[in-house]
């Protein structure tokens, strides 16, 4: 089929050099892409020449969907792009219909969001330590992830309902208020995470073997991470500072105490260690609100039929993978205008190319390992 | 640089910028011949510095297109919102993905989802529709797909 491809067509590609050039598929169907996502691959020898991603396996071109439903349907579409992180992007859709709608969110409804973003960030991290690990060749950290993963989506799945789309967050609020046992599973949580975290670093990031498979990989300078639009530990791997819960803080991030995560290595070890820093600062952020939910309401009183005001708003949130915006164009009726969901996972494939070239066909899994993509998130 | 910082400073350096402040944050049309030299200058001013393109996307607005450039400054955290309205039957503007490389990606999209011509692209072809879709373009407002679309 790819003999007809464009990328044969390309002075210098197509035609074999004295080694002689081949063309590798990677996919769509391959266990580490996580999904199907389809990389066409130019080598020379072991040496890559060129990655060209081919998207749309499981394109569902979310944003016109989005055209045609109300400010109250469309967020639960969202939780479909990433469904790691579904409550961060229905956060930053609801975020986007607040301010246009300029509704106030009633204290307990924010740390109740602030919360479950958290418990999805976490849980994306292992799912992603897990997987990434199992990527490189250590089958063993899969499963203890996934025991940890299981503990948060039972929390989820008894306050939400279900266990990957939650579909929890509306327009002022959250839904329903939490289950009577969310805080003290929460804290069960905390005691139990606190110390397998230790005993994920133990058992894969001081691992000679792991540290030779991703250290100096994929290197990806600071100007280009920017120049790419690279966000999340893509981009804070490199030394960029892209935080948006510190640079724009929305809820009550601005109240909470944790760091950004900024490495300078620049390589895919560099963005592991970006991840894992990350998991205990997410898990002190969590057991800094579940003992201070403050009571009250969980729902800012909204009228029943949104229209948002004629004009443009844009909302952004850091999700798992890095910054996801929410543009919306209104013309004050029910439905949006126009919608651009502008997804991490994208811009963060763009920089694939730039990584991998030059280096060996088998580091291209490991890039792609510690970028962490999630393909209907770029595909939409 | 605020807003105010920010009108002040453009309007030094283009000779006359229509600035729309409705929006969050400073919006300025520009003519699409003027892309290019608009773009380089905001990159390269070094007071200005707009190096994250965080959001390019394209809106039909049935009489016209308009491109939409959502630029922010990692040193100085501010941000700027760039606009071109384009010939809806023939609509064709630099691209600028030599200046943002994330922009390579975002035209691409532009160009099958809305029908958008990128001057000088480097690679301009279809990367999420399937082959054989090129003329057809899917986010416009009066594409019509009788087989596969669903309406509520």
């Amino acid at each position: 089929m790819y003999r007809e491809t464009e990328i044969l067509k390309q002075p210098g590609v197509g035609e074999p050099d004295v080694f002689g050039d081949m063309i590798i598929n990677i996919g769509p169907q391959h266990p580490s892409t996580h999904g199907v996502l389809h990389l066409v691959i130019t080598l020379n020898g072991e040496t890559i020449k060129k990655v060209e991603p081919h998207l749309g396996y499981i394109h569902r071109s979310i944003e016109k969907m989005c055209e045609s439903l109300s400010f109250r349907q469309f967020i639960y579409v969202t939780s479909k792009m990433d469904y790691l992180s579904s409550h961060i992007n229905n956060h930053g859709c609801c975020l986007c219909v607040e301010k246009g709608m300029q509704i106030e969110v009633p204290p307990r409804a924010q740390v109740i969001r602030v919360l479950m973003d958290e418990l999805t960030r976490l849980a994306s991290h292992q799912l992603w330590w897990g997987a990434g690990a199992m990527d490189i060749g250590a089958l063993t950290p899969f499963f203890h992830a996934f025991r940890e993963r299981e503990m948060i989506n039972d929390i989820m799945e008894e306050t939400c309902g279900t266990r990957l789309t939650m579909n929890y967050m509306v327009p002022g609020g959250v839904m329903v208020d939490v289950h009577p046992n969310f805080q003290r599973r929460v804290k069960e949580f905390i005691t139990h995470f606190k110390t397998k975290i230790d005993e994920y670093d133990e058992l894969l990031t001081g691992n000679v073997i792991f540290q030779n498979r991703v250290k100096g990989v994929g290197y990806l300078s600071k100007a280009d991470a920017i120049s790419y639009g690279c966000t999340g530990p893509t981009a804070r791997g490199s030394g960029v500072s892209c935080d948006i819960r510190k640079l724009y803080p929305y809820e009550v991030y601005n109240k909470l105490q944790f760091d950004e995560v900024v490495e300078t290595g620049g390589d895919c070890f560099a963005r592991y260690l970006v991840r894992m820093k990350e998991m205990r600062q997410s898990l002190s952020i969590v057991e800094q609100l579940v003992d201070n939910i403050p009571e009250g309401d969980v729902q800012a009183k909204t009228k029943a039929v949104l229209k948002l005001p004629k004009g443009e708003y844009y909302s952004r949130v850091e999700t798992a993978r890095g910054e996801f915006g929410v543009y919306i164009v209104s013309e004050g009726g029910t439905t949006p205008y126009r919608i651009k969901f502008r997804s991490p996972g994208y811009c963060n494939l763009s920089a694939l190319d730039h990584m991998a070239r030059g280096g060996k066909i088998g580091d291209l899994v490991a890039i792609m390992a510690m970028i962490d993509l999630v393909i209907p998130d770029i595909d939409r | 640089m605020n807003k105010e910082e920010l009108k002040i400073k453009l309007t030094e350096l283009f000779p006359t910028p229509a600035f729309d402040e409705t929006g969050e944050w400073l919006t300025v049309n520009i003519a699409p011949d003027n892309l290019l030299s608009v773009a380089e200058i905001l990159r390269n001013k070094v007071e200005l510095n707009f190096d994250y393109l965080f959001c390019q996307t394209c809106v039909d607005w049935k009489t016209h297109l308009t491109m939409v450039y959502h630029l922010e400054s990692t040193t100085y955290r501010h941000q700027l919102v760039v606009k071109a309205q384009l010939d809806r039957n023939k609509p064709e503007i630099e691209t600028v993905s030599h200046i943002w490389r994330t922009a390579e990606f975002n035209e691409r999209e532009a160009y099958e989802m809305f029908g958008v011509n990128f001057l000088n692209h480097p690679d301009l072809r279809l990367l999420i529709l399937p082959d054989g879709w090129e003329g057809r373009n899917p986010m416009r407002k009066d594409f019509e797909d009788p087989v596969n679309m669903i309406r509520l």
